[in-house]
């Protein structure tokens, strides 16, 4: 006690969120969660920048190839097959009685010039072909690009509304808390996907569509949690002591309280994600989703029910692999920054 | 000691806090203490003194982090504590030797009626019939004075008062008839005049049933009511052992002469309070002379309230409602230079008051005339520049501090807001100065509050007021929650403050000799109401009512 005046000059200065990060970065599965999502957000933008993925569209194997984790051979690929031309007979001139004879003509010249060529076709790929013939690992890449883009996107716009709402409430109470809570039990006693599906089905189809329904109904959870926190902390010292000292309504909210909140808005905000990801697959597998000559994880899925009578299942297990590994690295990560963040849990 | 095996003896514990990543922290070391039967020893040191993990270990009931070293013992009857196996302890728990918590609201399980709770214990360990168990607690209901027992067995513990909570918390101890028991800073969260009546209930259950009495405070004040031998203990190791007697006439350790003489005395006020740095460094002889206060009629008021109200509404059901009066027409005068002790339990009003007269809190009506003006009717600009010339600090330091600023953050926001300073250079300048004059070094600035101890945090509360250069400082409960030490510290310095900068101060407080020895002028506060008001000195020395005659008598270690 007797070294009160004196400071521990030892330690360096640590922000919670430095803090937060040290702690995070000892938990191994946390590290792990972090470099998978970030792997897929690298793959999802190198595919929007076209280095991979580029060609998801073309048949480049036969129908349903199958999946192969052997190194794909040259022997699996079937060899260029020029069109069979008909064998050219004697020479008839017809052209007295065909009318179109001299069209012909013009038509096996023109066809001469062309030398058609089918590309090659592959029979295996790593992870097969579907249905045309498309690599499913191109498919499931190109595919991640509107699912996760949805997912975050979509997330990004519900905590926004979420926490300007919930902090409205929480702070003002009075009439504000009131109405808003009316519209949060209005929006939250109807059915969700049947909301989203009167959204989607008042709203054309599109990209843009998919994420103002997701964000416009997924935001009553944070407003809750938001609400909640904003009580709690406006009645706290350090806010009255701001407003002692003058600080206005909006500096409270924002400058004040919403850091102290960030937290909950950082682990909400994980949690939409995947939320939200899984939603654009339900929607899409509902057809009300992304067009169709767009391809989403949500699409992908939608077709292997057909597949799977027929025993294809690598589409699903692509495309509901990387969305179960994509989910769960986010939760697993969620999870963990909320210990670290927590101003609960500091040592 | 004596001749006769001691109940308990501790012998050589030390108890170290391990984590994965940083070096092992000392908690204790190597602490040795006897108790014998019937005796009430106790353990005195400040917050991380070491006095409480002390304690825990006895009943085994630390952390998983916190490692008893080997060569520890206690020995309990003839038995070593630390050799027991988990049943041999739960056996040996709440029945042998039993504990009673500071806080009686967290230690008691809200679902469960009290009856329930101290039936299940008596069911445990002296395997009676539940029937038998519920006629057993409301005598022992009875025995620790709570009124009406056959009743309030069926209470749940919020229907209680703190000082009734506390209470069936000692009903829980001594229900087994244990032969110690453990109380852990039993009365820190209590009111004065029910601490009183707590201490009289230990000491007479310590007579009736013979137990001895482990006591754990960092009040002097109180060891001297309740104890025979005391152990003071400081960073984890004891500094002076003594019966209570020899200790208070002769301490031997200057840690120990420290504490006797930091705390503020109701038969003196010396121009400063002496510190644990002037014992260790020998200038206590420095400090002379006494302080002279009180108030004289044609001083000038600084801030003045008049017949200030505030009504709070209840949800007492669905549909049904209840007012409660917190503030049933508080005025008060406040003169200018001069500092205003504004005393009563908890519940009587007087932080409301600090917060309506702020407009922290909307006032029903009533007047606060400052400068001329009546704050509770100004516009919010014109409430804006009043603001900076009355300022608050709070009795939470860990919590009036936002923990995600710096503390240059922190001191450069007020200056912002009106402001102060031309520029960034010049107000970090002013912070810095103002850091440097409550005693913390200009590095801080670039530091966050969790990194400072509670003193240390409390001095930047008080700067982040000085920057705007206030005239009206109100300060609520600024030093209840500080160790008596540092306490003496921030009293001295709010005092420099004062004398330097003629600050007018309202100085909140449960604590009646910390208001004695900062304060000109005292306000007593009883449920709402002002019973009474007079200069300090005459205040202590010919209390005028019943209500401050009670809690004159209340205060603990009187001569």
């Amino acid at each position: 006690m007797s070294s009160v005046m004196g400071m521990p000059v030892a330690r360096s200065s640590e922000g919670p969120w430095r803090l937060g990060w040290r702690r995070l970065r000892r938990d191994h599965v946390a590290m792990w969660s972090l470099a998978i999502t970030l792997l897929f957000i690298f793959i999802m933008l190198a595919s929007y920048t076209g280095l991979i993925a580029r060609n998801w569209n073309a048949e480049v194997a036969a129908s349903y190839a199958e999946p192969t984790f052997d190194k794909v051979t040259n022997t699996d690929i079937h060899s260029p097959i020029g069109i069979q031309r008909p064998e050219a007979g004697p020479p008839v001139d017809i052209s007295d009685i065909d009318p179109l004879a001299p069209r012909y003509q013009e038509w096996r010249e023109r066809t001469a010039k062309i030398q058609a060529v089918q590309a090659a076709q592959a029979v295996r790929l790593p992870l097969g072909a579907d249905q045309w013939g498309h690599d499913v690992l191109a498919k499931t890449i190109k595919g991640s690009e509107i699912s996760i883009t949805v997912g975050i996107v979509a997330a990004l716009l519900a905590v926004f509304v979420g926490t300007a709402l919930g902090a409205l409430a929480g702070y003002f109470g009075g009439w504000i808390d009131t109405l808003l809570e009316w519209l949060y039990n209005v929006l939250t006693s109807l059915p969700y996907i049947l909301l989203i599906l009167a959204v989607a089905a008042v709203f054309s189809r599109g990209f843009t569509t998919i994420i103002m329904i997701l964000g416009l109904t997924g935001w009553t959870g944070i407003y809750r949690l938001i609400r909640a926190e904003y009580l709690k902390h406006t009645d706290r010292a350090y806010v009255r002591a701001a407003q002692a000292l003058g600080a206005s309504h909006a500096s409270r909210m924002f400058r004040h309280i919403l850091p102290n909140v960030s937290h909950v808005i950082l682990v909400q905000f994980s949690q939409n994600v995947v939320g939200f990801i899984k939603a654009e697959v339900i929607l899409s597998f509902l057809g009300l989703g992304v067009p169709v000559d767009m391809v989403s994880w949500g699409t992908i899925l939608a077709e292997t029910q057909e597949e799977l009578v027929l025993g294809k299942w690598w589409q699903l297990v692509a495309a509901g692999g990387s969305m179960a590994i994509l989910v769960t690295a986010i939760s697993m990560l969620t999870d963990a920054m909320r210990d670290a963040l927590d101003p609960k849990l500091q040592e | 000691m004596s001749h006769t095996e001691p109940l308990l003896q501790v012998q050589s514990l030390r108890v170290d806090f391990v984590s994965r990543n940083s070096a092992p922290i000392q908690a204790v070391k190597e602490v040795s203490f006897d108790i014998a039967a019937r005796q009430c020893l106790a353990l005195v040191g400040e917050s991380g003194s070491g006095k409480s993990v002390t304690a825990t270990s006895i009943l085994r009931l630390l952390p998983r982090t916190a490692q008893i070293a080997a060569h520890s013992h206690i020995n309990f009857m003839g038995r070593d504590l630390l050799k027991l196996n988990t049943h041999q302890l739960r056996d040996l728990r709440g029945k042998d030797i039993s504990m009673v918590f500071q806080d009686p609201m967290s230690s008691l399980n809200p679902v469960f009626t009290v009856g329930a709770q101290i039936a299940e214990s008596l069911q445990l360990h002296l395997r009676l019939s539940y029937r038998q168990a519920m006629n057993r607690a409301v005598e022992l209901l009875n025995e620790v004075g709570i009124l009406k027992p056959a009743l309030r067995i069926n209470s749940h513990p919020h229907e209680l008062s703190g000082g009734q909570q506390q209470r069936v918390m000692i009903a829980l101890a001594i229900a087994c008839q244990p032969k110690l028991l453990i109380a852990d800073e039993p009365t820190t969260a209590l009111d004065v005049t029910v601490q009183k009546q707590i201490l009289e209930l230990l000491l007479r259950l310590r007579e009736q049933q013979g137990m001895a009495m482990l006591f754990i405070t960092h009040d002097l004040g109180l060891v001297r009511e309740v104890a025979d031998q005391v152990v003071v203990m400081q960073q984890g190791e004891v500094r002076e052992q003594n019966n209570t007697e020899a200790l208070f006439s002769a301490p031997q350790h200057p840690y120990t002469k420290a504490l006797l003489a930091c705390r503020p005395r109701l038969n003196a006020r010396p121009q400063r309070l002496p510190v644990v740095d002037d014992f260790i460094n020998g200038t206590v002889a420095s400090i002379t002379g006494e302080r002279q206060r009180g108030t004289h009629p044609q001083d000038a008021i600084a801030l003045e309230v008049k017949d200030l109200c505030k009504t709070f509404t209840l949800k007492t059901g669905l549909f049904k409602q209840e007012q409660l009066r917190v503030l049933q027409g508080i005025s008060l005068q406040l003169p200018r230079g001069k500092t205003l002790g504004v005393v009563g339990e908890s519940g009587s009003g007087k932080s409301t008051t600090a917060l309506t007269l702020l407009r922290l809190m909307k006032a029903d009506s009533g007047q606060v005339l400052f400068a001329g003006k009546d704050l509770l009717t100004l516009d919010d600009k014109e409430m804006l520049a009043m603001r900076r010339r009355i300022q608050i600090v709070f009795q939470n330091p860990y919590a009036s501090l936002n923990p995600r600023f710096t503390v240059a953050q922190l001191l450069l926001e007020p200056m912002l807001i009106h402001g102060v300073g031309a520029d960034t250079q010049a107000r970090l300048q002013l912070a810095e100065t103002m850091l440097q004059r409550v005693g913390l070094p200009a590095t801080a600035l670039q530091r966050y509050p969790h990194e400072f101890s509670g003193g240390q945090r409390q001095r930047i509360a008080i700067a982040r007021c000085l920057v705007i250069q206030p005239e009206v400082l109100i300060l609520d409960e600024a030093v209840s929650a500080l160790d008596v030490s540092v306490q003496a510290q921030v009293l001295n310095l709010l005092q420099d403050l004062q004398d330097e900068f003629g600050l007018s101060y309202i100085f909140i407080s449960h604590d009646l000799s910390v208001v004695k020895h900062i304060s000109d002028r005292v306000l007593v506060m009883q449920e709402g109401k002002v019973v009474e008001t007079a200069d300090s000195d005459e205040l202590y020395r010919a209390p005028k009512t019943d209500y401050t005659r009670a809690l004159l008598a209340a205060i603990p270690g009187q001569l």
